[in-house]
């Protein structure tokens, strides 16, 4: 979606008119009802995660990316530099959060298989091995931030890594992400309070392999 | 010299209807403690272990995350629990009002700053009141690689911890409520230590 405003932009200047074309971003619907992960995740915190955090980055994304149209119209690079941090906090969160709606699922759990299970075997041995990583790297990040099962596309390889704040794993390191936890203390604090590794243990319950398949199958396409 | 995990000065529940009693016992005798434990854990045989907590921050390595984000998030709470009262001091007076006027204006501006700051906050911190200026911080201060170092007069918890609770996403409402329960005695007599 960023991509396709960044075309857009072009097209616009190509065009030679001072007025930028921006497509809005939208809250995406998610694909299940607000209680539907429960009991590893409550409808509350579902709710509010959904129409209001992750509505508040979208709202705020279309914010800073107006303010950054106007800064490119006026070639005022000191604003553009300015805006960075909001596209980023915002722009991440936006992408961050569209994808953990797709990799949950009440019909989730359990363990991949296929070559996703392949490649977690290969680097890991067993999935319990890349299970446990991936939780006690998450639940050790300091602050907020995401826990990433990535894909390397270099090496063709999986790699767990974590972000802080909204960081996005792909702009930021290059990894294609194809799980993803978030342990900001919203994402759990309503319903596991300040246990954040009952949370963490408990959303596998919930992640949705299939979906993993297909992002670890795109990402290998388009490599 | 050993570390100590002081209980409040006030009961759980002596902040509301401003602050949730849930809230102020979670945090406290959850993340708190954690902290303490984790922090007097890290520092376990090490020189930091008898030293005066403010020493084994300003002298901190940055690498040493375990002491780093546990010996701050034990700094923080303690002072944190401090700008806090049940009743009285909602101002700033004596030579800390004086600063407080004549660096911000009066003390509408300095909370306007302040709720600025952490409204501002991408992500977890806490909002510092330090000897010279008002800003949003994560590490502590006292800490050689904090972004602005001063001594820490005043500070406002805005992890989400600190009013999730109650509030929700809510955070601006959060700290509206806060300065309800806002006390700067203890504010004052650092400041009272510090000043020239």
């Amino acid at each position: 979606m960023l991509s396709a405003t960044f075309r857009a932009l072009r097209r616009a200047e190509r065009l030679g008119t001072a007025m930028a074309v921006r497509m809005k971003h939208t809250l995406p619907d998610l694909p299940y009802d607000y209680n539907a992960l429960e009991p590893y995740i409550s409808a509350e915190i579902m709710k509010l995660h959904h129409q209001k955090h992750h509505n508040a980055y979208v709202t705020n994304l279309n914010i800073a990316e107006e303010k950054l149209a106007e800064a490119l119209a006026k070639k005022n690079l000191s604003q553009v530099i300015s805006l960075q941090p909001a596209l980023k906090f915002n722009g991440g969160g936006h992408i961050n959060h569209s994808l953990f709606w797709q990799v949950l699922s009440p019909t989730g759990g359990g363990e991949p298989k296929g070559d996703l299970m392949d490649l977690i075997r290969r680097e890991y041995g067993l999935f319990e091995n890349m299970k446990n990583e991936l939780i006690n790297s998450t639940v050790a990040i300091q602050g907020s931030g995401w826990g990433w099962l990535g894909y390397n596309p270099t090496s063709g390889r999986l790699r767990i890594n974590t972000t802080a704040n909204q960081d996005p794993l792909e702009p930021t390191t290059g990894l294609i992400p194809l799980f993803g936890i978030d342990v900001w203390e919203h994402a759990y604090y309503l319903q596991y309070k300040n246990v954040r590794a009952d949370y963490v243990k408990a959303i596998f319950n919930v992640a949705d392999w299939e979906n993993v398949t297909k992002r670890l199958h795109a990402a290998k396409m388009a490599n | 010299m050993a570390f100590e995990f002081k209980n409040l000065p006030y009961a759980y529940d002596a902040l509301e209807p401003h602050i949730d009693a849930k809230t102020m016992e979670i945090h406290h005798s959850k993340h708190h403690k954690t902290y303490f434990d984790k922090f007097t854990d890290a520092v376990k045989g090490t020189p930091a272990e008898n030293q005066p907590l403010e020493q084994v921050l300003k002298e901190l390595d940055a690498s040493k995350g375990p002491v780093r984000n546990n010996g701050g998030g034990f700094y923080n709470h303690n002072l944190f629990w401090l700008c806090m009262s049940p009743a009285g001091n909602r101002t700033p007076s004596g030579k800390l009002g004086d600063a407080v006027n004549q660096t911000f204006g009066s003390y509408d501006n300095l909370k306007q700053k302040i709720n600025d700051a952490g409204v501002g906050r991408f992500g977890s911190g806490f909002v510092w009141l330090i000897s010279n200026s008002a800003g949003t911080l994560e590490d502590n201060p006292l800490m050689p690689f904090a972004e602005k170092r001063g001594t820490p007069v005043f500070c406002v918890d805005v992890w989400e911890h600190a009013y999730y609770l109650k509030f929700q996403n809510r955070r601006p409402e959060y700290l509206n409520s806060f300065w309800n329960v806002a006390s700067w005695k203890h504010a004052e007599e650092i400041y009272a230590r510090i000043a020239h």
